[in-house]
């Protein structure tokens, strides 16, 4: 009656073990001494990472389908692997709906992963770029060189540069025999509320028209997005992801404490101000590329946490798909939801933020339940 | 919490450190304070009188007085008279409401950084009548008031909920972050109506700046009795925020129901600053910088800290229109934008101070 694989009875204990370890928060140790390698792997975070890359290739795929010139799945298949099925598929798949698509994902998962890093970093799920002030600094430069009408090709390098001056000046500013999350916080605040300010004094002296432009940007668009943007982001993701996944380790020890991190050996000034740089780094590739989206960076590592636990590098690459799947859904929304295309930060400002408070909710009712 | 380890005793606040004792406010006996506080009034009509004198229009300083007392239709008596009293009331009010206010934020959530601007109580209110213009085309203070106190009242019920919920205490950074987090919600949805809107976006970017200027005196004097009866209660309450600031649980067992003191000063707090940011728009800082300049000067003791903030808020806010006029002549600086780049340094020098955050 209860053998192995029998249809009455209870499940086997092999198949009730497997099932568990994937539904379960449970962490595997692997370790290889040889390797010198050790570290705990989690079934259901890979599970989730790669259910969730079918489906952001899968929205990916169907957002190329959509436009004024609709195209079947197939055709964008065939138009992306080379061989289109008709002449003009080339043009607008690989030319004009690829770009924008690449460039959607990964700016969602640079400003997801930003946002997971400082959370991470400061200890409390309520940071990210966007309040350290590093989307003000970005703002600033661009609005100014919007309403003095400068070239637009400066407005990506300008982004970046005002992004990461505003965060090295952040983090000077706090550094104080060391810098504490707390501290960071508030400086951060400061700094931001003097940036907002003279974005404020660009956008009241400068003609309507020009500064209605600075608005549009200010809220985060893909319109336009060319395949510059795109690499832009490949190059910054490239280069940043693998140090930030390297940091992991130290920053998931940091979520304990400062005091606990360095007696497990972890060296916490340096591993600050690297997560602090990379953090910055992507948030700037991102604001430099397609404007501040606003809550990206907020929400996914909230969504990434309640689905696989805390801290670690399955979490980072979690919290960078949901990133990527929430702009891209967005902006998909963005331009063919509505009679006129919008901003895509102004779809996320409006859903997402209900949406936040909305986890608010949840988290606290959890917390005290 | 180290603000909470101060003694406070009485009027004669001391802080005791390892041994020292430390008077907190600058001016340390009754008589010394309400000479300071007489002192205040005077640099208080010395800013005033700077702001009715000086302007884009040059005037001379000898037609201010008779423009207020011996009207004769002159263009010198006009501007004095119609533009820069207006102004110079309206920042006085403003200015008034909220200093008190934000020493009512600092003693209730006690919370040495809170304050209107902050807490996002100031964007609430913002964004209730940018979108009561938006749907009502409605563009005078009357029309969108009631808007401004519903936003600022909604604002400080969902900020104290997040910095409630958001980790596992209420420390100062919680509770600032999560009135950042609402003010960048709403400034977000602010920038949706804006984006979508030119002409609300031109009809407000000046008055979003926070701006004395481009109102009238008669739509401001609905605004009058909110704003008396909430500074009234404001500095009556003040005696409730020194039993408050003793701790909870001494409060408590002293007798004070802090429960009620605490809805009570919201309710004022609302009032306040959804009026100010009604007749002003959003003019961050001032609630945080008067309180800690009032505290320095005056000790401890919230009677006297209410007392100030009522005059150095004024002071403060028309000595940065001043500025604002003196700056970028012949234009001006809108005065919200110079108290955030005056105010957020000390911000910055306060989250600097060694024993406001614990690691």
């Amino acid at each position: 009656m209860n053998e192995p694989g029998s249809l009455t009875g209870r499940p086997s204990r092999a198949r009730t073990r497997i099932v568990r370890s994937f539904t379960s928060r449970h962490r595997i140790p692997l370790r290889c001494a040889r390797l010198g390698f050790s570290t705990r792997y989690s079934p259901w975070t890979a599970f989730l990472i790669v259910a969730l890359s079918f489906v952001v290739l899968g929205v990916a795929a169907w957002s190329m389908t959509l436009g004024a010139y609709p195209i079947t799945v197939r055709e964008v298949i065939a138009a992306l692997w080379g061989s289109p099925v008709n002449p003009q598929d080339d043009f607008i798949v690989v030319g004009l709906r690829a770009p924008r698509v690449v460039t959607a994902l990964l700016a969602g998962a640079a400003l997801a992963m930003s946002g997971a890093i400082f959370q991470a970093l400061v200890r409390n799920p309520l940071a990210a770029p966007d309040i350290i002030g590093v989307n003000a600094g970005a703002g600033v430069v661009v609005v100014f060189l919007i309403v003095t009408g400068m070239p637009a090709a400066l407005i990506a390098p300008g982004a970046f540069v005002g992004a990461l001056t505003t965060a090295v000046v952040v983090y000077l500013l706090t550094w104080r025999r060391g810098v504490s999350g707390a501290r960071l916080v508030l400086v951060g605040i400061g700094v931001n509320a003097i940036l907002s300010a003279l974005i404020t004094l660009l956008i009241i002296r400068f003609p309507v028209d020009r500064v209605s432009l600075a608005v549009w940007w200010q809220a985060g668009t893909l319109h336009g997005s060319t395949a510059a943007d795109a690499w832009l982001l490949v190059v910054g993701c490239a280069l940043l992801v693998p140090i930030a996944l390297r940091l992991t380790s130290s920053a998931h020890v940091m979520t304990f404490g400062d005091d606990a991190a360095r007696g497990l050996g972890v060296r916490v000034e340096p591993a600050r101000a690297g997560l602090l740089l990379v953090g910055s780094g992507l948030a700037a590739t991102a604001v430099a590329a397609v404007g501040p989206i606003g809550f990206i960076a907020l929400i996914s590592p909230h969504i990434a946490r309640m689905l696989a636990g805390h801290y670690t590098s399955g979490v980072l690459l979690l919290s960078a798909l949901i990133g990527a799947t929430i702009v891209l859904l967005a902006d998909t929304a963005a331009q063919h939801a509505f009679a006129f295309s919008v901003p895509v930060g102004v779809l996320t400002a409006a859903v997402g933020a209900p949406y936040f408070l909305y986890l608010m909710a949840r988290a606290g009712r959890r917390a005290r339940a | 919490m180290a603000i909470a380890d101060r003694d406070h005793v009485g009027s004669n606040a001391v802080k005791k450190t390892e041994g020292r004792t430390k008077r907190v406010g600058f001016l340390v006996s009754r008589s010394r304070r309400a000479v300071g506080l007489v002192a205040l009034a005077l640099l208080l009509t010395a800013v005033s009188a700077a702001s009715l004198s000086i302007g884009s229009a040059p005037t001379p300083a000898t037609a201010v007085w008779p423009a207020l007392t011996d009207f004769d239709g002159s263009n010198d008596h006009i501007i004095v008279r119609d533009m820069r009293l207006t102004r110079t009331l309206i920042g006085l009010a403003v200015g008034a409401a909220l200093g008190v206010a934000g020493g009512l934020m600092q003693a209730i959530t006690r919370n040495p950084l809170a304050e209107p601007g902050i807490l996002g109580v100031n964007a609430g209110a913002a964004f209730a009548i940018v979108t009561a213009v938006y749907v009502f085309g409605a563009v005078t203070p009357l029309g969108y008031v009631w808007f401004a106190f519903f936003g600022a009242a909604a604002a400080v019920t969902i900020v104290y909920l997040l910095g409630t919920m958001a980790g596992s205490k209420a420390t100062p950074v919680t509770l600032a972050l999560a009135g950042v987090v609402v003010t960048l919600l709403l400034d977000s949805w602010i920038t949706l109506i804006l984006v979508f809107n030119e002409r609300t976006l031109d009809e407000v970017r000046f008055w979003l700046a926070g701006s004395l200027a481009g109102r009238g005196l008669e739509e401001m004097t609905f605004l009058v009795p909110f704003l008396v009866i909430a500074l009234l209660a404001g500095l009556l309450l003040a005696r409730q925020l020194n039993t408050l600031s003793l701790g909870e649980d001494v409060a408590r067992s002293l007798g004070a129901r802090t429960g009620r003191v605490r809805l009570i000063s919201a309710i004022v707090v609302v009032i306040l600053a959804g009026s100010a940011v009604a007749a002003a728009g959003p003019i961050g800082f001032v609630g945080l910088a008067v309180p800690h300049i009032a505290r320095s000067l005056a000790g401890a003791d919230y009677r006297w800290i209410q007392s100030y903030a009522l005059l150095l808020g004024p002071t403060l806010l028309v000595g940065a229109d001043v500025l604002g006029r003196v700056l970028a002549r012949p234009g001006e600086v809108q005065v919200g934008i110079i108290t955030a780049l005056l105010g957020a340094p000390l911000l910055i020098a306060l989250a600097r101070r060694k024993r406001l955050v614990s690691t």
